[in-house]
């Protein structure tokens, strides 16, 4: 095919209808040639109430791809980014991953929010021999499940975000004996609970659980549980919902009080903290699923974080949250696997498997840390949680008396199922988390 | 050339068109077979909007029949004999609620419908520890009937297999239709008492077309299963209920071709929209669906039928 053949999407799509034949081979056995630009898919919830991550996610993706192809793209080869919406269910995402993947013929996928999404993607890019990085999703369950060759995960999983928190909590308030949580009641509120539950039961037996509240995804109104919540006074309560549920959950509670009786858990709280403002009072528990803050005390390379938060913020006008992080680090590990791919093919632009075998044991920067991928694709991601306060600089809660947790400490080891593995835990873990650092 | 002869001409047409699609674009086929298994549903549903009942919960059978597949895999991993299964368990299914709601028309029948399938979609949320609620369940790589294949032949068979239930669910439709059954059908449309007058059981009549419809529904189910090879609750939520009747009215009540041209526009126009415009093809498909409303009453089917129709007087 001669090089200056370069279908637009929408010739490309009308080929298809043009019944023109196009070759099926894969690209994983065609040999690799330098191509003209890197086409990344990315999939991401554009509509519906999970899009308040989606979109920053997609915003980052922009703006990151601009970025990229300003400085000369990855190798000297500019990137270019196909989204897909995860909000119509399985069938239209697994449907246009396979176009993205047959007809666009992308170079890499980046799966997926829902944890849903991440299982039906993940085996399919493994059917496809396409590189799948798994960005954003939160479900443990993928590589404790099944082998991969290939696809890698960028971030941690719910059982470090989960863990993380609660260590935070026995470290800092080791003195609670009731506690209720709220959660929302699909795979993630459930799967969330359940690893605290087994977690806190090794660390600290005896907690007694009053209310187990799981309210109908989506619900709009609190009012009822914040009422059962303040007759039971338990010493914390933890929720791990996120989004337009937590905005109001944390205002009706903030409205009625329950803040002052209980201490808060909230270890997706990172992502709300402007939008509620001041609502949110000081001294409550407060996560990012990893060490997404753009207050971070020791971040690996302060310049870049500060350059990535000021350049998002000039562009939307929002302090980045954590799926734009998470969006950072899929493409720096990206950039990291090329070169490292590159490096072992002879200088050659890589295959398909051979991008895929620069993932395992890859290092590549985060905007806050240096991370790796370990053996088995999942990666090692720091988690860094914090306690609440207010102060004149931001207009809404801030963190304070920050712990970041090495990766190490609170992932599953590799080959594990991570319930089994939080079973074996012992309250002499506590002592090992680090001490809190004071904000700057 | 009568009436249904140019029917099944166009069907073989169609079909063939599809195939050739498919052969020419990989992943068209995956599309082409979601299309051809909302088009079995949804011919289900046409049997009863020819009663003049709109169902907004046949998605519950569509869920109960990938769910049997995603189910019955791990212990049977065979496509044919899971197709079967669920087709069982559907009409099951089917016969048992149908008893119930046979006996109510229009806004009861079609909200009854309804609640019974946000029902059963909240069991498939709640009862976390068997369905794994939102994260859905993984159907495993599936032999069929006993033959391991790779990849692009299991896709082939799958949508060979769709291909062969659409073409036979669509002649049976036909006769069924023609037969007295079938014609009673619309008798509940115009005036039911008549048919008591003539002895014949309204409810029975309602009946039969509704274990069918829901027979299609789990057929439909246990290819999309077998096809998206993962299955979540969304595939019960009351706007996939929606989405069969949007295909319905897109493609048009008069004729059993009419589900299939209705299936095959929606998923393009869905995957062409998306295509182009990520974060706006709810849109597009809304402004479809409302030219069709408003110029095309009787939709994709009623105008090629105009067409067909003039063309003969001439």
């Amino acid at each position: 095919m001669p090089s200056s053949f370069q279908p637009t999407r929408r010739q490309a799509l009308a080929a298809g209808f043009g019944s023109v034949l196009l070759p099926s081979a894969l690209s994983a056995q065609a040999p690799a040639q330098r191509p003209s630009e890197i086409k990344i898919g990315v999939t991401t919830f554009l509509s519906g109430a999970p899009s308040v991550f989606g979109v920053p996610g997609r915003n980052a993706a922009e703006m990151l791809a601009e970025e990229i192809n300003q400085s000369g793209g990855i190798n000297g080869v500019p990137v270019r980014l196909f989204f897909v919406d995860e909000a119509p269910g399985i069938d239209h995402l697994v449907g246009e991953f396979r176009r993205l993947v047959q007809n666009e013929r992308v170079d890499v996928m980046l799966a997926s929010i829902s944890s849903g999404s991440c299982l039906a993607c993940t085996p399919l890019g493994e059917e496809l021999r396409k590189v799948t990085l798994l960005w954003d999703c939160g479900t443990q369950r993928i590589f404790e499940e099944r082998n991969y060759r290939y696809a890698f995960r960028t971030q941690a999983n719910a059982t470090p975000e989960i863990l993380a928190p609660l260590l935070y909590l026995l470290k800092t308030k080791p003195d609670f004996r009731t506690i209720a949580v709220l959660n929302q009641d699909y795979a993630w509120g459930r799967d969330s609970w359940e690893i605290w539950k087994t977690a806190m039961d090794a660390l600290k037996p005896g907690v007694r659980v009053v209310a187990e509240l799981f309210p109908r995804f989506g619900a709009t109104d609190f009012s009822a549980e914040v009422t059962r919540l303040l007759a039971l006074r338990p010493d914390v309560i933890l929720s791990t919902s996120w989004g337009g549920e937590l905005d109001t959950f944390i205002r009706q509670a903030a409205e009625r009080r329950l803040f002052e009786r209980s201490t808060f858990v909230l270890p997706l709280a990172e992502s709300s903290l402007e939008r509620v403002g001041r609502s949110l009072p000081a001294g409550h528990i407060v996560g990012s699923r990893g060490d997404h803050w753009h207050q971070h005390p020791r971040p690996a390379n302060p310049q870049a974080l500060q350059r990535f938060v000021e350049n998002y913020r000039r562009r939307y006008n929002a302090y980045p949250i954590y799926p734009t992080y998470h969006m950072a680090q899929a493409f720096s590990a990206l950039r990291a696997a090329y070169a490292k791919a590159i490096a072992a093919n002879g200088g050659n632009w890589p295959s398909d498997a051979q991008l895929a075998a620069a993932f395992p044991g890859l290092e590549f920067e985060s905007p806050t840390s240096r991370m790796r991928i370990r053996e088995d694709g999942q990666g090692l991601e720091p988690q860094l949680i914090g306690t609440t306060v207010h102060n004149d600089r931001f207009p809404f809660a801030v963190m304070d008396n920050m712990v970041v947790f090495p990766p190490e400490m609170v992932t599953t080891p590799a080959g594990q199922n991570s319930v089994n593995w939080l079973k074996t835990l012992t309250a002499e873990m506590v002592n090992r988390v680090p001490d809190p650092i004071r904000a700057g | 050339m009568t009436q249904p002869r140019i029917e099944l001409l166009l069907a073989l047409l169609g079909a063939a068109a599809m195939v050739l699609a498919a052969m020419a674009t990989p992943w068209l086929k995956f599309v082409l077979t979601l299309a051809l298994a909302k088009g079995i549903a949804v011919l289900g549903i046409m049997l009863l909007l020819r009663a003049g009942q709109v169902s907004f919960g046949h998605a519950l059978y569509v869920a109960l029949g990938a769910y049997t597949v995603a189910f019955l895999a791990p212990s049977m991993p065979d496509a044919a004999l899971l197709l079967v299964a669920a087709a069982l368990g559907t009409t099951v299914a089917g016969l048992l609620i149908g008893l119930f709601v046979s006996r109510y028309r229009e806004i009861f029948f079609g909200m009854l419908n309804l609640a019974l399938s946000m029902v059963f979609y909240s069991m498939l949320e709640k009862f976390y520890h068997y369905t794994r609620g939102t994260d859905g369940i993984r159907v495993p790589s599936l032999t069929v009937a006993g033959v391991p294949l790779d990849r692009v032949s299991y896709e082939w068979t799958i949508f060979g297999m769709a291909l062969v239930l659409a073409l036979g669910f669509g002649v049976f439709a036909r006769v069924y239709l023609a037969s007295p059954l079938g014609q009673a059908l619309s008798a509940i449309k115009t005036r039911e008492t008549r048919l008591d007058f003539m002895g014949v059981s309204s409810r029975n009549v309602l009946l039969s077309a509704y274990v069918l419809s829901a027979l299609m529904a789990g057929c439909a189910g246990a290819l999309i299963a077998m096809t998206s090879r993962h299955v979540t609750p969304l595939l019960a939520y009351w706007t996939a209920s929606g989405e069969l009747v949007f295909i319905a009215i897109l493609g048009g009540a008069g004729g059993v071709l009419g589900p299939f041209l209705g299936a095959a526009a929606y998923e393009l126009v869905r995957v062409y929209a998306a295509a182009t415009v990520a974060d706006m093809w709810q849109m597009i498909l809304g402004a479809v669906l409302l030219l069709v409303i408003l110029f095309a009453r009787g939709g994709i089917w009623g105008l090629l039928s105009s067409r067909l129709q003039r063309g003969r007087v001439a």
